[in-house]
């Protein structure tokens, strides 16, 4: 058998397995219901602290009302659908408003729960920055002065303070 | 007048705090002035008329204003509501007298799931037209604080009567034939 001939075989039988062989299963872009169900990708504790109960106006994680039980009955049906946080949190704004969300979207009056902190922490620096230094040239300033002196001691008191010192050193 | 600028600034940071807090807590609470304004016999036109809301299980949305000459008793409610469970068959009677003269019940679901209110209309046989305030802006507009309340809109859009709490069927009983009998 001739060297192209051999190879001739090789790559037929390589094709003929080819045909044989059914291709490699490609796995999935999205997991399975299946799956999901099983890998949970949010848990309701992690949820809960993330969301209002929008009928009692508290957290989530505290509310006991009727709605409270309704909107995590409908977080857990979504939890076993293996949708993540925010995919839920989407869907309960869908569902419930921007109202259900504990930390409201930065934008109109909601806004002020972000900026101001901000503003009144950096209001606070700017008056520390300023009264600061004026403190610490004050305290300084009173460190250099010298004590006040007293009255001037008259001759007899002169004296009588050599003689006391004197005889102290004796 | 150095020495009253910090105390001055500080004074001011105060106020402008107090007020947008007063300002916040203002826009969270309730409006009764629609209560008010009904019981002294002055009936406020119904706010938010052209607001579309999405009906309920169904492609499209409607608007109060839609209804203009039709008297609407527009009950905002939510599938786990106790007492909107126990108004729910006083309505769908109310319903058929209602049809018969030219009104309608119009119910409007209020912090509940799409689903569970779908659910809800199926139990209880609702054959009235449904919508869906998500944002709660309808409901806020009539100063509504929870689940049940009612309003009866009469034919020229105002508000001619309104139940804050669980209604029976004898109010309504009472209340409606009076509306229904103005002319538009």
């Amino acid at each position: 058998m001739s060297r192209r001939t051999t190879v001739l075989a090789a790559l037929a039988t390589l094709a003929l397995m080819s045909l044989a062989v059914p291709p490699l299963a490609v796995p999935p872009l999205a997991p399975s219901p299946a799956l999901a169900a099983a890998k949970p990708r949010a848990s309701l504790t992690d949820i809960e602290n993330d969301v209002m109960c929008p009928s009692c106006r508290e957290s989530l994680a505290v509310a006991q009302s009727p709605q409270s039980y309704a909107e995590r009955d409908f977080i857990r049906k979504l939890i076993a659908q293996g949708l993540d946080k925010q995919q839920i949190e989407q869907a309960l704004v869908a569902q419930y408003g921007e109202a259900v969300l504990a930390r409201p979207p930065a934008r109109g009056f909601d806004l002020t729960v972000y900026v101001v902190p901000a503003a009144i922490v950096l209001v606070c620096l700017a008056v520390l920055a300023i009264v600061l230094p004026r403190w610490r040239r004050a305290a300084r300033a009173r460190l250099a002065t010298p004590l006040a002196a007293g009255p001037a001691l008259s001759a007899a008191d002169a004296r009588r303070l050599e003689e006391d010192l004197s005889r102290f050193d004796a | 007048m150095r020495r009253l600028l910090l105390p001055g600034l500080a004074l001011l940071a105060a106020a402008a705090l107090l007020g947008l807090l007063a300002y916040g807590v203002s826009n969270q609470g309730t409006n009764s002035s629609i209560d008010s304004q009904v019981a002294h016999g002055h009936f406020p036109p119904a706010p938010d008329a052209h607001l579309a809301l999405p009906v309920l299980g169904a492609p499209g949305s409607k608007t109060l204003a839609a209804f203009r000459g039709h008297v609407v008793v527009l009950n905002v409610f939510a599938s786990w509501c106790t007492p909107c469970a126990a108004e729910a068959p006083i309505l769908e009677r109310e319903q058929k007298y209602l049809a018969a003269h030219g009104g309608t019940v119009l119910g409007v679901t209020y912090l509940d799931i799409s689903s569970d209110s779908e659910a809800f209309a199926r139990e209880w046989h609702l054959s009235y037209p449904i919508v869906r305030d998500v944002n709660g802006k309808l409901v806020h507009s009539l100063g509504s604080s929870g689940v049940p309340e009612t309003f009866v809109i009469d034919r020229q859009g105002r508000i001619a009567a309104l139940r804050r709490y669980q209604l029976d069927a004898a109010w309504l009983q009472q209340t409606l034939p009076p509306i229904v009998a103005q002319a538009s």
